[in-house]
């Protein structure tokens, strides 16, 4: 068992350890019984006496504001089960900085089959760790974000009954994750990607007594899905092209597939362009871009940390992962990668206009992720890969402290989430103030803040690029910065200045644990020296000596963004500038502009408001008739059609018939022998004449 | 092997049965009945493990043969299982105690009968798996018909005649055709021989009659769109165990009965045919998962959801690729598991609170955590979920047909967003929310008779999902062989006609 062994499988160790004591736990407190007491209860509820529920579990006052489970002590080994997958992931994080020296400066790249998965034909997959400078990177990301994620829930969690649970669902993900990064082959990234899609869909619906929670939860899963399909069709069309899912083989058949064409609805498509665009569907959903989004903002039903890991730092990030690691195909398919600009400067302006409406303080971060995730896959689409993973990286620290920040705000407040009912909060909890502030400067780009560098290089990266969409993705990325400034800012006012809204709480509010200030010092930390410190690995002249094989990318334009107009390159911060002025006269210096500017424009803030009305387009076009028509074919289909001219109607006939065949049976055994006869001799004939021979 | 082993297997069971006869009725003997029965699976079970230990999978032929002459010339008792046949074998001696365990309780009318039915049963559906003579196929092909029909007829629901007729009244249909084609065969080669049949060369218009026929019979088996009606009924209406041997085993049948008839004998038809399979598959995935969407009923949602598995398996054996035909194989085996699960799962809601409507429930992981984590990996597996066996069987069989016939493929794969919906939200209906209904309030997490019967389908399921080596290795030599010599035949027809 060598290094990177240990990093990936030390989270499964612990998952596996905490969900076995979830296990026993929840078995301690639910003991089986036989079938037969079941039933009983069962007729005793319909017995003549009213049933009354039982007083623990039944009938318990709900707490709107409350986010945790309304029932139950916490379950035992809940203490346990925290330091367990907490240590295991401090471990692989420690492990994984190591790994990062060793891979990336040192070139100690790895490649580990553990165990094979499929063999059949053409089709040899294997378990297998690859890690190379780009898996590298994913590695510190994820388990830097998951180790502080898993401290900080320890405080977070601290009044939940089923802690155990959420620390093994935490580690899980972690585990799935890792195996997605390392993957060397396309079925394992599948696996990865549909495994932290799981584990998505567990931690949104962790708080299961609650629908809108279970509806996200499958919300996620199923549009993930409709990305997925793509992703699968991009798999099997690579595997009947490459005859097989190695990234190492499919890269060397690149060429040989970009020269195909494929003829498709009467006309010819490049195929490497087909297979590119149908992997990045799979990027789409997992990383919420333009149609496949929706999911995001509704995922927000989870628990805060889940919203810092999965929902902002690594899972969605994952996309953008996939297209890095495919670099050498997406290269060679230009009219894929002006798709992924097209989408990714949609996105990042789509988002962040619905951002600056919103009042739910983690929607607000939601959209601004979801944004900032477009702003990657505009680097992605202008060729400069590491440019893209630089800002996947630094996101990665700021964005999970936005979020863990505004879980200790939400904690403060008792489970409130709408900003309007926040102000003020700047005197009762000034730490937490003060990483929001750090992860907003980092945000909006503040100079030598890490987003200044990454988001930057990006918006350089669009302008330089020789991509159709370059100059789209450059105006989007440039407003989209001035509008991140603002919802940013308006955010941390509206939250801790002004007067508070709701005093109740506002008295009540109280500074987190010191469990919950350390891993957001921590990612404070990297929120202001990530991107000073690698900017030369990833956007500078080392990056060739850093990521070496790992990504393929054009040389010429990190050199053309090193040598462009000098306003380019202040115009991100000049936007920024402007979005904090606006955001600073709207809601401190004149809190009624903002207000007359809705009434005003209603129309306009109404269809911010609700998100472009993508759901209910959604809901119109899609969920409404599917069922419709699953309804068709069950009553209509089945029982109309195959059932009625089916089985029964011929039933039916039988009856009919039967009533006159009576009359044929005779009962003598001549009749029925002559009948055979006439059967056989029948048969006979048709075989001599038509049959075989 | 010096003793035949595989009539051993085949047969044992009815010495099972032989014992419950001799035993007495009243309470006693309907104890010592359900023993009789749970030692007798666990017996054949273990003696069946014999038999996978002395295999050898890297032979592509029979193994485990007995030959002997039966009632004519070229009709001979002769048996044998090679990689396709053996994992059905398995699964069916495996599957068989769980049944007896999970029908304990909830049989408590006619014992006795229940539990011969179900051994009776089991040696036709081995039997069905290892026969080498189409006759004796035929016997224990048929033959599971009557104790299945009597399962559903007497032990089942409220509508229960009307389903076991209408099972019956379809599969009759189908084997009618199978009759007749078996007939015309043994004129033809005089021998219902099925190592021999494989090896010959029949023409192409009788390999298009027998094709159609036996197509009819395997049609209704599996059940292909549009002769799948008859299913949701059966297993609405079934005992648990029942839903359990239909869905894991009995449709199975449909799928050997291609992997073992059409391709290896009728290569010709098969080719022409192919596309009608395809598209009929491509209509059972869809359809029915839509229909699996709104169904209101546990049982039928599920039933709908096997039609729809069904039809990757018919599409991966008619693409006749490695891959694909590897997957449909794996597939069957994975549903067997997977289906037999589910089943299971709502037959222990069934027990405790005698309904099967999906809005009879909600909320029931607040009460019956053990339960809800045992289903929820019964459906993420039903679902395809990477890590799960259903996922190995799906992508085999999709990237196996995408090399035939992409836009199948593509269609094919939709099926897999609609199945994440309906599972997902099934399962949210079923156990999220809060716990409630005044009724539900009392409900007991599963007792210890049900753990045992859900953990070894647990561990298959994501053992198989991620090591499924084991199973693929059993079956890969058969597969190899079956996908090669339908290229030859193809091959040599293809010549003929250039001469």
């Amino acid at each position: 068992m060598g290094l990177f062994h240990a990093i990936v499988f030390l989270p499964l160790i612990g998952a596996i350890i905490a969900g076995l004591i979830a296990l026993a736990g929840a078995r301690a407190r639910h003991p089986g019984g036989s079938a037969a007491s079941g039933a009983e209860d069962h007729a005793h509820d319909h017995g003549p006496h009213i049933h009354q529920p039982l007083p623990e579990h039944g009938a318990v006052i709900h707490d709107t504001h409350d986010e945790s489970h309304t029932e139950g002590p916490p379950a035992a080994g809940s203490r346990l089960a925290e330091i367990i997958t907490a240590g295991l992931l401090m471990i692989a994080a420690g492990l994984s900085w190591y790994a990062f020296v060793s891979v990336g400066f040192q070139g100690n790249t790895a490649r580990i089959a553990v165990l094979n998965f499929i063999t059949s034909g053409d089709l040899k997959i294997d378990w297998a760790i690859r890690v190379d400078s780009l898996t590298a990177v994913m590695l510190v990301v994820v388990t830097t974000v998951s180790a502080l994620v898993h401290l900080y829930s320890i405080g977070y969690m601290a009044d939940d009954p089923h802690r155990p649970r959420f620390f093994s669902y935490l580690s899980l993900f972690t585990f799935f994750m890792l195996s997605l990064v390392t993957a060397d082959n396309l079925v394992q990234m599948f696996f990865g990607w549909e495994g932290v899609g799981l584990a998505s869909y567990l931690l949104i619906g962790f708080w299961y007594q609650r629908p809108s929670a279970n509806a996200a939860a499958i919300k996620a899963f199923v549009v993930n899905r409709v990305g997925d399909f793509g992703f699968a069709i991009g798999i099997f069309a690579l595997f009947m092209l490459a005859k097989s899912t190695d990234f190492e083989t499919i890269f060397a058949a690149g060429p040989s597939i970009a020269g195909r064409n494929i003829h498709v609805f009467g006309h010819d498509f490049n195929a490497l362009t087909l297979i590119c665009l149908a992997l990045f569907m799979g990027a789409m959903g997992k990383s919420a871009q333009l149609f496949l989004h929706t999911w995001l903002p509704d995922a927000m039903e989870g628990p805060t940390p889940v919203s810092a890991l999965i929902h902002a730092a690594t899972m969605v990030t994952a996309g953008v992962f996939m297209v890095a690691r495919l670099s050498p195909l997406f290269e060679m398919a230009p009219d894929a990668q002006t798709f992924v600009m097209f989408i990714g400067a949609s996105t990042a302006l789509f988002a962040a206009t619905v951002g600056l409406v919103q009042n739910d303080i983690k929607r607000i971060i939601a959209y601004s992720t979801c944004s900032q995730l477009g702003y990657m896959f505009v680097a992605m689409g202008a060729g400069a890969y590491s440019v893209g993973m630089f800002h996947l990286f630094t996101h990665a620290f700021f964005k999970a402290l936005l979020f863990l920040g505004s879980g200790s705000v939400i904690l403060a407040m008792h489970h409130e989430q709408d900003i309007r009912n926040m102000g003020g909060l700047w005197r009762k909890i000034p730490f937490t103030y003060a990483m929001m502030t750090i992860g907003t400067l980092a945000l909006t780009g503040f100079p030598l803040f890490a987003g200044y560098f990454s988001k930057d290089a990006i918006i350089e990266a669009a302008f330089v690029s020789k991509n159709p969409m370059a100059l789209y993705g450059f105006l989007c990325t440039v407003g989209a910065a001035g509008l991140t400034s603002f919802y940013s800012w308006r955010l941390v006012f509206k939250t801790f200045h002004g007067k508070p809204h709701d005093h109740h709480h506002y008295e009540a509010a109280h500074e987190s644990p010191k469990v919950m200030l350390i891993p957001l010092a921590v990612l404070a930390v990297g929120a202001v020296v990530a991107g000073y410190l690698f900017k030369d690995v990833f956007a500078g002249h080392h990056i060739h000596e850093f990521f070496r094989d790992s990504i393929r990318q054009d040389e010429g334009i990190i050199d053309a963004m090193h040598h462009i107009a000098p306003w380019i390159g202040f115009l991100p911060t000049v936007m920024m500038v402007v979005g904090f002025l606006v955001a600073y006269l709207f809601y401190i210096r004149s809190p009624q502009i903002p207000v007359n500017l809705a009434r005003e424009h209603d129309v306009l803030y109404r269809f911010l408001l609700n998100k472009w009305y993508f759901d209910e387009i959604y809901d119109f076009i899609i969920v409404r008739p599917l069922l419709w028509i699953g309804r068709l074919l069950w009553k209509g289909g089945d029982g109309w059609l195959i059932d009625g001219f089916g089985p029964n109607g011929i039933s039916a006939r039988v009856l009919d018939a039967s009533r006159n065949v009576v009359r044929l049976q005779t009962g003598y055994l001549y009749h029925y022998a002559f009948a055979m006869l006439i059967g056989a001799a029948a048969l006979i004939t048709w075989f001599s004449f038509a049959g075989p021979h | 092997m010096s003793w035949p082993i595989l009539s051993v297997v085949t047969f044992l069971p009815l010495v099972g049965v032989l014992f419950i006869l001799l035993l007495r009725g009243g309470d006693d003997g309907a104890r010592n009945a359900r023993w009789v029965a749970l030692w007798t699976t666990i017996i054949t079970f273990g003696t069946s493990l014999i038999m996978l230990w002395h295999f050898d999978t890297k032979l592509a032929e029979f193994q485990f043969v007995e030959k002997h002459a039966w009632l004519a010339s070229g009709i001979g008792y002769h048996m044998g299982v090679d990689g396709i046949s053996l994992p059905f074998v398995i699964l069916t001696t495996a599957l068989m105690p769980l049944c007896i365990i999970a029908s304990w309780r909830p049989i408590q009318t006619r014992v006795r009968e229940y539990m011969i039915a179900f051994l009776a049963l089991e040696t036709l559906m081995i039997g069905t798996f290892s026969a080498l003579d189409l006759v004796l196929f035929y016997l224990f092909f048929e033959g599971g018909l009557i104790p299945m029909f009597l399962i559903i007829g007497i032990w089942g629901g409220q509508r229960r005649v009307y389903a076991s007729f209408k099972f019956f009244l379809y599969t009759l249909l189908g084997s009618v055709l199978m009759l007749l084609a078996i007939m015309a065969m043994y004129w033809v080669a005089g021998t219902t021989d099925i190592p021999t049949l494989m090896r010959t060369a029949l023409s192409p218009n009788l390999q298009k009659f027998a094709w159609l026929a036996f197509f009819a019979s395997f049609a209704v088996k599996m059940p292909m769109w549009p002769v799948h009606t008859w299913l949701p009924d059966a297993h609405v209406e079934a005992p648990t165990a029942g839903s359990v041997i239909l869905a894991a085993i009995l449709l199975k049948m449909g799928g050997y009965g291609f992997l073992r008839f059409s391709l290896p004998m009728f290569p010709l038809a098969t080719q022409d045919f192919a596309i009608i399979i395809f598209v009929l598959s491509v209509v059972a995935i869809v359809y029915t998962s839509l229909v699996a969407l709104v169904q209101e009923d546990m049982k039928k949602l599920i039933a709908y959801s096997s039609v729809a598995h069904m039809g990757f398996v018919t599409m991966g054996i008619f693409a006749v690729t490695t891959e694909a035909v590897a997957g449909a194989q794996f597939q069957m085996v994975s549903h067997g598991i997977v289906s037999a699960a589910l089943f299971l799962c709502v037959g222990v809601v069934y027990d405790r609170m005698h309904t099967r409507e999906i809005a009879a429930y909600g909320g029931l992981v607040n009460r019956m955590p053990l339960y809800a984590v045992a289903f929820l990996i019964f459906s993420l597996a039903n679902l395809g979920l990477p890590g799960t066996s259903g996922f190995v069987g799906e992508l085999m069989i999709l990237i196996g047909t995408f090399k035939v016939n992409p836009w199948v493929a593509i269609v094919a794969t939709l099926g897999v967003i609609l199945s994440a919906a309906y599972v997902l939200w099934l399962a949210a209906r079923v156990m999220f929310g809060k716990l409630e209904k005044p009724s539900l309030a009392g409900i007991k997490d599963l007792d210890y008779r049900e753990i045992i019967c859900l953990s070894p389908l647990v561990v298959g399921t994501i053992f198989f999902g991620i090591y499924p080596k084991p199973l693929l290795e059993m079956s890969a030599a058969s597969v190899e062989q079956i996908v090669a010599n339908y290229q030859r035949a193809l091959e040599v027809a293809v010549k003929a006609v250039g001469q």
